[in-house]
Order: C-alpha cells, then sequence, then structure tokens
C-alpha cells in the first residue's frame, strides 16, 4: 500500500541547536545575538516557503533484494545486504521540503545576502533528513495495517530506521531502481541523468523495520575506513543498541 | 583609528553597512581602490580567515564577515574594474558530477574572494571535461573539485585524467576536497593539493598559485 504524508510545516520546525550544529558550531559556544537573529529570520522563512511532503510504498524482502543492486555499481557487499535479510518490513520512501525553499536558497546564496541563505540551507537541511525519520515513525505506527500499533516481531517495539542510496556501500545510481518502482514524482520528486534528486532538499530510500538486533552490524566494510561521519553508530544506538551494540 | 585599519575591524566584526559606509569614506578621503581592498578589505578577512583555522570562530561567523567585504566590494567593484587591480589568481570550483552537495564549495568560493582569488563557480554535477574547458576559458591556475559521497569522487580522477590527455597536467592545478576525501585519496587520484577545509583551501591554492 501506498502512503502520502503531507507534513504541517508547523510540525516540521527544525531544531535550533541541530541547525547551529550543521553551521559548524561547537556545542559549547554560545551563538551570538546576530547569529540567532539570522537563525530566527531562515525558521522563519523555511515555514513561509517549504511544503514537507513525502510517501512510502511497502515491498516484500524479496522485492527489495531485487532493487538494491541496481546497475551493479554498489560495493561487493552493502549494510543492507547484512540488514535486510532480518527485517520484518520493509517500504520504500522519498520526502522532500518542495522546491520554492531551495529556489529561494540558491538565490540568497548567490547574492549579497549569502549568510541567510547558508542559514536557510541548513534548515532546509535539517528538516529533510528529519523528514525520514518522520516516515520512520509512521510506517512504525501501523495504524493502516496492523492493530499492533507499532509492536513488531515477538512482541517487541519496531525499530524502524531509513536507508539511503549514496550510503554505506549502496550506489547513488541505486536510485534509479528505486523511483522507477516507488514513482515518487507524485509528491514532485524526480531523478536527473546524474542521479540528483529534484528539488536538490529531497530524501530517498527504503525503511527497515525490525528489532533493534535487525540493525546491529559490524562497521568493518572496506568502505568504512574512508567514512568521516561513521554516524551507524549513532543510528544503532538511537534503535536501542549502546554505544557498542554491533559488538553483541 | 586609522581608517583603513577601522574598515578590517568592520569586516572581522561582520559589520556590513559599516563596512559599506567607511569603504566609501576611504575613498573619499583619498585612498585607493587598491588600498582599500587590500589594507581594509581583504586584511579584515585574513584575520577571520586565520581566526577560523584556529577554530576561534566558526562558520556563522565567517558568513557574517564575508557579507561586510562584499559590501564594501560591491562600493569598490567599478573602481578596481577600472583601475585594473590584479587578483591573487583565478580558479574554478565545481562539484564534480553525479554530486548535488555544495555548501562546503560555497564557502571556499567565500573564503577565496575574501582572500583576493577571482572565482568562477560551475555548480554542481559538473562533468569532468567542463572543468577542463572552464579553466582554459578562463585563464584559471587552479580547479578545485568537492564531492560528498564516496560514490561520487571518483570523478575528481575523471578531472585530473582531462587535464593529462589535454596537456595541461602541471600547467593547471587541483585541489580536492569534501567528507569522504582525504590525503591519500587525493594522492591516489595524483592531485596536487588535499584541502581539510574551507580554511586550509585557502593556504593550498595560494601555495599552488606560487608554485612555478
Amino acid at each position: 500500500m501506498r502512503r502520502v504524508i503531507v507534513f504541517p510545516v508547523e510540525e516540521s520546525r527544525a531544531d535550533s541547536d541541530a541547525v547551529l550544529r550543521r553551521l559548524g558550531l561547537p556545542e559549547d559556544r554560545e551563538p551570538s545575538e546576530r547569529v540567532l537573529r539570522l537563525l530566527d529570520a531562515a525558521l522563519e522563512c523555511f515555514s513561509e516557503q517549504a511544503s514537507p511532503i513525502g510517501m512510502l510504498e511497502e515491498v516484500s524482502r524479496e522485492e527489495m533484494a531485487r532493487i538494491l543492486p541496481g546497475h551493479g555499481q554498489n560495493e561487493a557487499q552493502t549494510v543492507l545486504d547484512r540488514v535486510l535479510p532480518r527485517a520484518d518490513r520493509v517500504a520504500l520512501f522519498a520526502a522532500t521540503v518542495g522546491e520554492p525553499v531551495c529556489a529561494h536558497i540558491r538565490h540568497l546564496v548567490a547574492g549579497p545576502e549569502a549568510p541567510a541563505g547558508f542559514f536557510l540551507d541548513a534548515v532546509a537541511s535539517e528538516v529533510t533528513a528529519r523528514l525520514a525519520d518522520r516516515l520512520a515513525e509512521r510506517f512504525a505506527e501501523r495504524d493502516v495495517w496492523h492493530p499492533d500499533g507499532g509492536r513488531g516481531r515477538d512482541g517487541e517495539p519496531a525499530r524502524v530506521l531509513p536507508y539511503s542510496p549514496g550510503y554505506c556501500g549502496w550506489h547513488t545510481s541505486g536510485q534509479r531502481a528505486l523511483f522507477a518502482r516507488l514513482q515518487p514524482a507524485e509528491i514532485g520528486v524526480t531523478l536527473n541523468a546524474s542521479c540528483l534528486m529534484a528539488p536538490i532538499k529531497s530524501v530517498s530510500g527504503v525503511l527497515v523495520e525490525g528489532t533493534a538486533q535487525t540493525h546491529r552490524f559490524r562497521p568493518d566494510f572496506p568502505f568504512c575506513a574512508r567514512c568521516a561521519t561513521r554516524d551507524c553508530l549513532d543510528r544503532m544506538r538511537s534503535v536501542g543498541g549502546g554505544g557498542d551494540a554491533w559488538k553483541s | 583609528m586609522e581608517i583603513l585599519t577601522r574598515l578590517a575591524t568592520e569586516v572581522e566584526a561582520g559589520e556590513a553597512d559599516l563596512a559599506r559606509a567607511t569603504t566609501g569614506e576611504a575613498l573619499t578621503a583619498g585612498r585607493s581602490a587598491e588600498e582599500v581592498l587590500k589594507q581594509g578589505l581583504l586584511a579584515g578577512m585574513a584575520v577571520v580567515g586565520e581566526r577560523f583555522r584556529r577554530r576561534e570562530i566558526f562558520l556563522p561567523d565567517v558568513l557574517l564577515a564575508a557579507r561586510a567585504l562584499h559590501a564594501g566590494l560591491a562600493v569598490l567593484q567599478p573602481l578596481l574594474e577600472g583601475a585594473g587591480v590584479p587578483s591573487a589568481g583565478r580558479v574554478v570550483l565545481g562539484t564534480v558530477q553525479g554530486d548535488l552537495h555544495d555548501i562546503g564549495k560555497n564557502l571556499v568560493g567565500i573564503l577565496l574572494r575574501g582572500a583576493g582569488f577571482e572565482v568562477v563557480d560551475l555548480g554542481t554535477d559538473v562533468a569532468a571535461e567542463r572543468f577542463v574547458d572552464a579553466a582554459v576559458e578562463h585563464g584559471a591556475r587552479v580547479i578545485g573539485m568537492s564531492a560528498l559521497l564516496t560514490t561520487t569522487r571518483l570523478g575528481m580522477r575523471d578531472v585530473i585524467a582531462a587535464l593529462r590527455t589535454r596537456g595541461l597536467a602541471g600547467k593547471i592545478r587541483t585541489i580536492v576536497g569534501g567528507a569522504p576525501v582525504d590525503p591519500g585519496f587525493a594522492r591516489e587520484i595524483g592531485a596536487d593539493a588535499y584541502a581539510f577545509d574551507a580554511a586550509s583551501a585557502v593556504d593550498e591554492v595560494r601555495a599552488l598559485v606560487a608554485r612555478p
């Protein structure tokens, strides 16, 4: 079943601290009054310009296993190759904050008000990233398909995490197979020949539901050595895995 | 306070309106456009770049300073064009083919302009040949490339290969940066330089331009 979800902008307000972190301000640094004014203006501008929307469609693990290889450009093994066999449910997803705010960012960055553009870009990036998480929450709710109210296998809380092409061994070209199946043009998200999404502040991938154990993996893939963020560890922690969850 | 020192301080503090006014005041007082640019605007931005490098200030402060610089430059620009003031060099910037991320590249552009370089920004999803064509067309000494995905950074190798094919390696130098890029990767693909962040990019570009 497919679901299109319109997120009210007032529910899509970016976390101010998270935006400042995206702008490089350390946690232990107090922003100046001028920075806070720019941030407030960016949050206000975003709420006026953005139209957050997402969609998801449940597919079988088998179908996802056919979609994942894409055009054969993935790493020899991807994180999803380990995670998917343990998944309870899987859904393709896409989401965007809309083209008007993206166009406004480009306009600001190109002109004398570039700082405002950078701040608005950080707000939009933060909200876009959180859209994937919010779709994950909706998928876990199971209000349409199941009466379990967010419970997964054996009654354990359903843990849903998004995984996106371009990360963890899944090549960006994997979006082609994903888009061919999901057809997110329905919510205004398209893919160009270089596998760039339009609007630029969009996100796509697969939602994987399972237990905390479903999402645990040892980050010892060859590509892990080149990863600068290691946010897989935080992600595993977020579903109840703990800091060294992958070791258990 | 001497007027150009005041102007530099206003740029450092991100005071765009004051920087604009003081730029005009300095010109009215008889200072040349080149003096105002180098001893006022760029001097202030140089301090900002150094403090950013030392992690004393952060991106929001740099952006505000850049806005103040831009405000002063808007007053100076017509005079600079007429005076034939040479730039520190010309750089072509872009995000490689298949990649859409540009915030890091945009910041590098801002800091390079703040350091007196002319920047030709090709945007995102730039094909390898386009980097080289633009460098040739604009007489750029340096091509700067950005990527944010491990899957797209290989586009940087294509640009370097294109330079070699066209006999331009060594005449046009390359610098690479972005989250999935590290010194090892830069060496592996034959880049001339690697920048850990926007602040170090300026230093590296200066060094590349200074090479014979």
